[in-house]
């Protein structure tokens, strides 16, 4: 099953671009946008369990549930719910993928 | 101690705001430390930039009191020590002093205190049920978040669903922003909606708002159900429906609705940790099924230099949080010698809101009988992924009474999100167990960091002395 951006933007239509890239793609956000808003606009998902590795997308978005933390390219983590999106911003939320690509 | 430190207030939300102007008017300085980007709180939240829409477009029939809310505060900023994106992560013991450990900008520091206002706010209270992880679905709150911060909408085909006045309102703004409005199911009896009527003599504003939205969703030809059980959500790796009961005249009905995102709640729980780190005495309030710093009409609490207003003291709104963040300024500047309370015209004014509360409460009653249905498989933790069966084996198994031995056991309140996702949850599930009222299974300690701090790296450390 191919998935489907979750969320869907009402306003703020017209703001500048700002790229960044998304498990290797190219991706485009808008300023004014929270990492979850931009990555969520255009995927369904922000990370994956580390029980179960289940898709998550957020819960909550205030900050309280932590359950939107989206790994950077570098490894660390960010709460994207209330981390602003910055131009080149490099996420990683699918790591079965991205542990595959590390394997070839 | 030497140094004259400043009285700090957490939060900047309507309680904060308004305890930060009643300090300012008497001539102090207060330090106001938020952990949101621009100041208003969850309810008046702000874009991270402007977006174009106007306050009556971004907050409906509240637009007035945001716009006065953000003025007032816009008006303090010269007068105050106003740090944004700042979390409190901890209060030392008395003994130790007054300090605060927050973190800022990725640095630490340490932050003394005078007096201290909490003004914490709340967050969605969830119950858990099976699929309730499930991308797409999230809290009441987060879909009016998404749509007010970021102008966004969870989903194009929506699904409502819980108790609370927020459900309906919400629903109605969706629709209103051009999302398709699928449902709105009430886990409430329909019957449970005869207490608007008592409520529209004292509040008839509340009350003929509500029945606007109703009634707008219902001519749309939005479907509105009463008496609901979520089953499931339907979809794997998103959300593509929901299965659901519900109550009718005679026996049940089970239905499924096709959506892409499901938002639903059961009113506000209190953010109330760092009261308990504090070191504030505790009561178990029946109403909403919680434990709350104990607190005077003013928000003074069991400790002399410590205040509580707004959500975080008890659930009452915003238009209470406002009142309630003026009293407790009010309190705080009688008890240092600075001016009389002066204030009983803000004490009536609090008490008439918590009574209008008491029949809203009625009119949205908790479905405290959730975890009769819910199904052993279903995930009580969303943290560390903790089933219902684990919980209720544990339960069994420890003959256990009290929550924060099931947490032990369990690890039920020991992850990431500290409880805010499943403590609610827990406390029924173990009541529901025992056979008690919930307040007999005792009180979730709060631990620091109340939320998660990066540790080890940076590590800069800066305590800060004022003169």
């Amino acid at each position: 099953m191919t998935m489907h951006a979750q969320f869907r933007r009402r306003y703020r239509l017209d703001e500048t671009p700002v790229p960044f890239t998304l498990n290797g793609m190219a991706e485009t956000g808008l300023r004014g946008d929270t990492v979850l808003t931009a990555i969520l606009s255009v995927s369904g998902r922000l990370r994956q369990s580390e029980f179960s590795g289940e898709d998550r997308a957020g819960f909550c978005l205030i900050g309280a549930c932590q359950d939107c933390y989206v790994m950077l390219a570098n490894g660390s983590r960010i709460r994207a719910c209330s981390t602003a999106l910055e131009p080149g911003m490099t996420f990683i939320t699918d790591m079965r993928a991205a542990a595959k690509a590390a394997h070839e | 101690m030497s140094e004259r430190l400043p009285p700090v207030i957490v939060g900047a939300g309507p309680a904060g705001i308004r305890a930060a102007e009643r300090l300012v008017r008497a001539g102090l300085r207060p330090i106001v430390l938020d952990e949101g980007q621009r100041a208003g709180g969850q309810i008046y939240r702000r874009p991270l930039i402007e977006d174009g829409r106007s306050y009556r477009s971004r907050y409906g029939s509240e637009a007035d009191k945001a716009q006065r809310l953000h003025r007032a505060f816009e008006a303090l900023l010269p007068d105050i020590d106003y740090r944004p994106e700042t979390l409190v992560w901890n209060i030392s013991a008395p003994e130790r002093g007054n300090q605060l450990d927050v973190l800022s900008s990725g640095a630490h520091r340490q932050i003394g205190f005078s007096q201290l206002i909490l003004c914490t706010g709340a967050t969605d209270r969830v119950l858990p049920f099976p699929g309730w992880t499930t991308p797409g679905v999230y809290t009441l709150g987060a879909s009016q978040t998404a749509l007010k911060a970021q102008g966004c909408t969870i989903g194009d085909r929506v699904v409502f669903m819980g108790s609370g006045p927020l459900l309906y309102l919400v629903a109605w703004q969706y629709m209103k922003a051009g999302a398709r409005v699928e449902a709105v199911l009430d886990t409430a009896p329909v019957t449970s909606k005869r207490h608007l009527l008592s409520l529209a003599v004292h509040a008839p504003r509340i009350v003929a708002l509500g029945l606007f939205y109703g009634l707008q969703l219902q001519l749309a030809g939005v479907k509105i159900r009463y008496g609901v059980r979520p089953e499931a959500v339907l979809g794997g790796s998103q959300v593509e429906g929901l299965r659901y009961r519900r109550r009718k005249l005679r026996g049940e009905a089970v239905e499924t609705i096709a959506c892409d995102a499901l938002a639903y709640g059961f009113a506000l729980r209190p953010e109330t940790q760092l009261a308990d780190l504090a070191g504030c005495r505790f009561r178990f309030d029946a109403r909403d099924r919680v434990w709350l710093p104990e607190r005077d009409a003013f928000g003074r609490t069991s400790r002399s230099d410590v205040y509580v207003a707004g959500d975080g003291s008890g659930i009452a709104g915003a238009d209470a949080a406002e009142v309630s963040g003026e009293l407790a300024a009010a309190a705080l500047l009688e008890d240092t010698g600075r001016a009389s309370a002066d204030a009983a015209g803000l004490v009536t004014a609090r008490e008439a809101i918590l009574r209008q509360r008491d029949i809203l409460g009625r009119a949205f009653p908790f479905p405290d009988d959730w975890f009769e249905t819910v199904p052993d498989e279903t995930t009580l933790c969303r943290c560390e992924e903790i089933t219902v069966a684990e919980g209720r084996r544990a339960i069994a198994s420890g003959s256990i009474t009290e929550i924060n031995r099931l947490k032990a056991l369990s690890r039920v309140g020991m992850g990431r999100c500290q409880g805010r996702m499943c403590s609610a949850a827990a406390t029924e599930l173990l009541s529901g167990a025992c056979g008690t009222s919930t307040g007999e299974v005792g009180r979730l300690r709060a631990q620091a960091p109340v939320k998660p701090i990066p540790l080890g790296f940076g590590g800069r450390v800066e305590a800060e002395v004022r003169s």
